[in-house]
């Protein structure tokens, strides 16, 4: 269980984190989703004790990190699998980590098969291809058999094959009733990992909730209409409390009614329908919309593509 | 792929809280495992006790075309340790600033700390390993420089003996003297947190600084060069002839640099324990 109350931090005037709280919670994965920049490394940071927050805590099960008798075996967290030191075999990069809390040389070994590194365990990591390194850097995770786990973009830069298996890993120790906790800056990422998301922007917390709520909060359909009446159809839309945009022409989206509401009204009033289909806004669209304020740095974008950019209430 | 990560029998309950006994075996996993220790550790013994040896055999080599004041005031035992002296220091100078920049600069730092936050712990742990590796390995530098040394000055008759006056503290201090250059290093690099930057301002201080001192008029010199950290070098391996009477004593430098290096410790430590990493 990890808890923030009030983290904010501050580098010089740049406020990475502001005021954010939220709690992870064990038996799930819980993915930590934001725009780069958004404070998501900063945060898992605090978490570790690495660097200190301005205000606020954050405590795993109670504790601050740095007062965790045994650290490794409480949390387990993999923030950048380059931080290691190249010149060390990834069998000593891992013992040297084991050693500090008095975890043996058996359980070194066991990770290591567990990951799949065995035969390059004597080899010097600075060799090791990004899937390898990260692989590395979750056996590191691994060593204390920990409660929490923490990764930060595991699966950045990975070929698919190395992603099926940090996702299947991250469910697998989710399911083993441990917190699992995931930074990603891609929703589709999350879509088939995460329970819960905690989404930030700007350092801020956007939502805190499970993946069920998002898609429903997030998926507020619409109904598009094809019809050479639309005017007669968007008056009737609005009497029956919904409303609508006529936009290509000939074209009517229809919001807060059902497609089957808006099948009927149609009927009612004697409207011509050509073509009528529920436009369901996709997660990734849902996620742009909730973080679009808070990207650090927008590219000039094209003309957004209207069809399914849902609105939200 | 199936994660058995709860089969655990390797992995003993916990006993008690992790703490300095743990991170001191780590540390020395850490000096041990990368070949860099090896071939700077190898390098700093093959020049000390080359050099030395150069020295002793050329010195040995013209003894006879030397002036009777200078075969006077020759020191033998400085001359076998010169080596360990200028080329061993410079790079036990290297190897104390990566201790703590190398965890930086590759970032394995914020593994370490994940792994053990308890900064206090870590930094003693990295200061006590090294401190024990350099001094093991000055120690022998020392040694065997001096011995292979006087061996090569057997024909001059001027020969020093570990029974004779301040010899056995020149030999020991020595190693003592470099050593804590390597620490200064590496309480220079927990400051700067960059390597090149640490290993510059040390060199600076050790050889620049007394060169600029030289310079100053003599009365100014004479106050400042007691303070100076290579005073303690200079008059801990000297053991012919009588010091400069505006030095403290041999063990007096050694506690005035020693002292230096401890503030610069533990002025690392603060900062270490504080900065965000």
């Amino acid at each position: 269980m990890i808890e923030a109350r009030g983290l904010t931090k501050r580098y010089g005037d740049k406020v990475a984190v502001n005021d954010l709280s939220f709690s992870v919670a064990p038996g799930t994965v819980t993915g930590f989703l934001g725009p780069n920049g958004a404070g998501k490394t900063t945060t898992m940071r605090l978490i570790l004790g690495l660097d200190a927050p301005n205000s606020g805590t954050v405590t795993i099960g109670g504790k601050r990190y740095a007062d965790l008798a045994n650290p490794m075996r409480e949390v387990g967290a993999l923030l950048d699998a380059k931080a290691v030191h190249g010149g060390r075999s990834a069998y000593n990069h891992l013992l040297c980590l084991a050693q500090t809390n008095g975890i043996g040389r058996r359980r070194v070994s066991e990770v290591i098969d567990l990951v799949g590194l065995g035969e390059v365990a004597r080899k010097r990591s600075k060799g090791f291809s990004l899937g390898m390194g990260q692989r590395l850097g979750i056996a590191a995770t691994l060593l204390g058999d920990p409660k929490v786990l923490m990764f930060d973009e595991p699966v950045n830069g990975l070929d698919p094959e190395g992603i099926l298996w940090i996702r299947n890993l991250m469910k697998a120790l989710a399911a083993e009733g441990r917190t699992v906790f995931v930074s990603s800056h891609l929703m589709s990422e999350m879509e088939h990992t995460a329970d819960h998301l905690i989404v930030i922007g700007r350092g801020k917390l956007l939502a805190d909730c499970t993946m069920e709520e998002f898609i429903a909060r997030s998926s507020g359909q619409t109904v598009r209409v094809r019809t050479p009446q639309p005017e007669l159809l968007a008056k009737g839309v609005t009497a029956a409390g919904g409303s609508s945009v006529a936009d290509p022409p000939g074209t009517l989206t229809v919001q807060g009614l059902s497609a089957m509401q808006v099948g009927d009204i149609a009927f009612d009033s004697g409207v011509r329908v050509h073509e009528l289909s529920v436009v369901r806004a996709s997660l990734e669209a849902a996620f742009m919309e909730l973080t679009g304020d808070s990207v650090e740095y927008h590219a000039e974008m094209p003309a957004p593509v209207s069809a399914g950019m849902a609105g939200r209430n | 792929m199936a994660v058995a990560t709860t089969s655990t029998s390797s992995l003993p309950a916990a006993t008690g809280r992790s703490g300095l006994r743990g991170t001191l075996v780590s540390e020395w996993t850490k000096i041990r495992s990368v070949r860099s220790t090896y071939w700077t550790l190898l390098v700093l013994l093959a020049v000390s006790i080359g050099l030395g040896a150069a020295i002793s055999a050329a010195t040995a080599a013209h003894w006879n075309q030397m002036a009777p004041s200078d075969q006077a005031t020759f020191d033998p035992t400085q001359a076998s340790l010169a080596g360990l002296f200028f080329l061993g220091q410079l790079v036990i100078v290297v190897l104390g600033a990566l201790v703590l920049t190398a965890e930086y600069s590759t970032g394995m730092i914020r593994t370490s700390l994940w792994a053990m936050p308890r900064r206090s712990v870590v930094y003693a742990a990295k200061v006590l390993v090294f401190a024990g590796v350099s001094l093991v390995v000055t120690l022998i530098s020392s040694f065997v420089a001096f011995f292979l040394g006087q061996a090569l000055l057997t024909s001059t008759h001027h020969q020093a003996a570990l029974s004779g006056p301040g010899v056995m503290r020149a030999v020991i201090g020595s190693a003592l003297y470099v050593s804590l250059c390597g620490l200064f290093a590496f309480a220079v690099g927990s400051l700067l947190r960059h390597t090149a930057g640490a290993i510059t301002t040390v060199i600076g201080i050790l050889f620049v600084l007394p060169i600029i001192a030289h310079v100053l008029p003599n009365s100014w010199y004479h106050t400042v060069e007691r303070w100076l950290p290579s005073s303690a070098g200079n008059t801990i391996s000297t053991t012919v002839g009588t010091p400069d009477h505006y030095l403290f004593s041999a063990w007096g430098e050694m506690i005035v640099f020693a002292a230096y290096v401890a503030v610069l410790i533990l002025l690392g430590a603060t900062w270490f324990r504080t900065r965000d990493a």
